[in-house]
Order: structure tokens, then sequence, then C-alpha cells
């Protein structure tokens, strides 16, 4: 079958606020498996010749994923979602943070 | 009771094209319509004709996922492994936790996929990750985990390149076009949220001795305007970080064009556009703000900071820029 390689819309790069990122990393006991490389969905690390690099931390949404995914436990994020009506709703519940999130176009 | 399918014909077969009501339905969940209830039963579904060998791609229940992942399989072979999600995205629900792994080793036992496919290999939406450890996966199912990219219209090209996605594939974007589809659901709460207020308004003119008129709503709709349409659609090109500011400074914008236009600027006018200039712009940033969670560039960190340091200030400057407002059109200050 013919494949195209659709041309994604250029955009913007988006940045957001620097040096907040709960995301610790502990070399030791990192196996080089990669990955957190490849469920991360900002391009945060770099595994080059078996040694895993944070080049990108500022870019860390805390999502988890790599946390989760970490064979050896040698990553560490505090996880959640950045959403601030959330955040609204657990202070104003007593609650976890809560949206009705429903986007969708990722799947 | 769950099914589950010892022969492949209980297995309901899913079209890769999309009907007109399917359309209809994605409109009607983006404008907010129905959008908690907008499911497809969770289980095992077939597309094209597939065998023993063929991959299992695994996804949510939302059914607007479920639309746009079989729209992107055309001409494919191969399974859907459908978690319960509640009815929510994929990324969303692997937040929460219900793309999850307890759910995925549920399922896998649920409909018995280990009876309809010969291998043991599950390609996983690389937004599922935050909710599924893939070595837990294995450790309980036998079942190996392999995350494939973000958007579902790289399967394709994933699949052709021998399960390899390139990096490209594996980030998440946040186009313009991606931006444009989200503002309905933040307009719509907004314009809901406003009719108490233009209640107050109504209630208003009945004693004040300037009454709100034309120029108030306008100010008051380009402040929903900027926080909720114009600042999302601009968002990287607004300079700032912080969302509260790009709403704050898209806000100073509009309410300064606006009083503008309205006369806002003459002498009798100036408290009464004093208050607006303090109340709108803090509305557009509270909009604003509250954009944060539809993006997908955010940390909880950075919006808890933030929040911290943003929302004093909008509470503030809206409570005295509300107060002077009011007062300004109770004692009839200015005329227009």
């Amino acid at each position: 079958m013919a494949m195209t390689v659709k041309k994604q819309p250029s955009d913007r790069q988006h940045r957001y606020l620097k040096n907040v990122t709960t995301l610790t990393f502990d070399s030791e006991k990192c196996t080089g498996c990669g990955l957190c490389e490849t469920v991360c969905p900002h391009s945060v690390f770099e595994l080059n010749e078996g040694k895993l690099y944070l080049t990108n931390k500022d870019a860390c949404i805390e999502c988890g994923a790599c946390a989760l995914n970490c064979p050896t436990k040698a990553l560490f994020v505090n996880p959640g979602t950045g959403c601030a009506s959330a955040f609204i709703f657990g202070w104003l519940t007593d609650d976890e943070p809560a949206c009705d999130c429903s986007g969708g176009g990722f799947c | 009771m769950e099914n589950t399918y010892s022969d492949k014909e209980s297995i309901a077969n899913v079209p890769t094209s999309l009907t007109t009501c399917d359309m209809l339905g994605a409109w009607k969940v983006r404008l907010g319509i129905g959008r908690m209830n907008y499911t497809v039963n969770p289980g095992l579904y077939s597309v094209g004709n597939p065998h023993r060998e063929s991959p299992v791609l695994v996804s949510a229940n939302y059914k607007l996922t479920f639309d746009i992942l079989r729209k992107n399989l055309a001409d494919l072979d191969c399974w859907l492994l459908i978690l319960d999600t509640k009815g929510v995205n994929v990324w969303c629900a692997a937040g929460k936790g219900t793309f999850g792994t307890d759910e995925l080793v549920h399922r896998i036992d649920s409909v018995g996929l280990s009876k309809v496919v010969n291998h043991r290999n599950l390609i996983l939406p690389q937004l599922g990750a935050p909710g599924i450890n893939a070595h837990e996966i294995t450790a309980r199912t036998g079942f190996s985990v392999t995350y494939g990219p973000v958007r579902a219209d790289d399967i394709q090209a994933y699949i052709a390149e021998g399960y390899n996605a390139t990096r490209e594939m594996r980030r998440v974007k946040f186009t313009f076009t991606d931006r444009l589809v989200l503002t309905p659901m933040e307009l719509v709460p907004a314009v809901k949220m406003s009719l108490p207020i233009m209640g107050v308004m109504l209630i208003t003119n009945q004693f004040a001795k300037r009454p709100f008129g034309k120029s108030d709503i306008a100010a008051y709709a380009g402040a929903i305007l900027t926080g909720s349409v114009i600042t999302p659609l601009l968002l990287p090109y607004i300079p700032g970080k912080a969302f509260a500011w790009k709403g704050l400074v898209t806000g100073l914008m509009g309410t300064i064009c606006i009083l503008g236009a309205s006369k806002g600027f003459k002498k009798e006018n100036r408290l009464m556009s004093a208050g607006q200039l303090l109340l709108f712009p803090a509305f557009s940033s509270f909009l604003a703000l509250n954009f944060t969670g539809a993006t997908t560039y955010t940390s909880p960190s950075g919006v808890k900071k933030e929040m911290k340091r943003a929302l004093p200030l909008i509470i503030g400057a809206g409570a005295v820029g509300a107060a002077i407002v009011l007062g300004s059109h109770f004692l009839g200050k200015g005329k227009k």
C-alpha cells in the first residue's frame, strides 16, 4: 500500500514556565532501556549510547508516563494534569483535582 | 455478563468510514452537548478481516476517540481492544487511571484475547502510557506492550515502517486547528456563566441613574472573546508564558479598543472606564487561565505556580472593578 507521510501544519513552539517540574532522575538506577524516551510526549529525554540525558526538562508536563513505565524506578515525578479549573474544583469541593476533559483527538 | 469470544463471528466488525450521524455526533460533543454519554461498549472489535496473527490495537470507549481511530484504519486488518474509560479520551483517562493497568489486564482476560490471537503483543496509544505500567502488564498477562504513535492518523505510517514511530510521531503538538476545535468548549461555559451577570445588569438598570447600555455589553462580550477565543487561538504569539498574563494582555487591549470606540475616555466617563479596565481584563485573564486544562503542554506544578500569583490579583482587580462599575452606574457618573 502506498504511504504518504502527512505533513503536519507548522506551528510555533509552545513554552511554559521554567524550573517547576517535579521530575527527578537517578542515573545510578537507570538501565538505559529507553522506554521513558518512547513514552514522553514532549521529548524531554535523549538516550545516547545507553546513557539517558534530560535535555529538555522544562518541557515536562508531569504526566507521569516515564516514571510509571520505568522498570527500575530511576525516574520520579509527582503526576497530575495542568488544569486550572481542576485545581479550583478541587479546592472548592475539598477533593482531588478533577476535570471533565473530553478532547478526543488524542488516541 | 461479559462475552468471551471463542469464535470470530461473535466479534463485532467495525467500518472504517464514518456516517453523517457520526460526524454530527462529533460536532455536538465539540459544542459540549451530551459529551459525557458519548460512548461505545468496551470489548473486542475487528477491523477488516483480521486473523490470529493480526495486530491488536488498544483504545478508549469515548466514541469521538473510537471514530477518529477507525477512520484511520482503512485497508488494515486488525483487532481493537476497547477499554472502559467511562467515555473519556485516552490521554485524560490515562491521567485519571481509567485507561490503566488494572483495566487493561481485566479486559484482556474478559474478552479471552489469548484465545483470539496467537501472538502476545499489544499496541497502545503512546498517550495511554501515563496510566499503564508496561512491565506489569507483561508480568500479569504475558502480553507485551508496544507504544504506538500519539496521533491516530500516524498509525498507518507507523505500521508501514515496521512498528516504528518517528520522533515526530511521538511528540504532542498543539496546532492552530487543535486549538480552534477546543474554543467552543471554552466559549459555551463562559456564555452560560454570563447569564446571571446579565440578570444583575438588568436589575441594576431598574434603579441605576445611568443604565447599562450597548457599550457596556460590548466591553463585557469583548472580555469573553479575548479570554476564551482570541487567547487560545493566538496562544504562541502572545508575549509571556503564563496563561493569566496572556489573557490579561489581550483583555486589556480589547477593553481599551472598545472604550476608545465608545467615548470611554471622555472626562465624564473616566471613573466607570477605570472600573471596566480593572474588571474586564481580570475576567479575560481568568478565562485564559482556565484554558490551561485544554492545552497539551502545561504541567500541574506550573499551573499551580501561576494560579498562586494570578488568582489573588484577578479576584482583587475584579472585585474593585465591579464595585466601581456598579457604583458609577448607580450614582450616575458620566453620560454617554
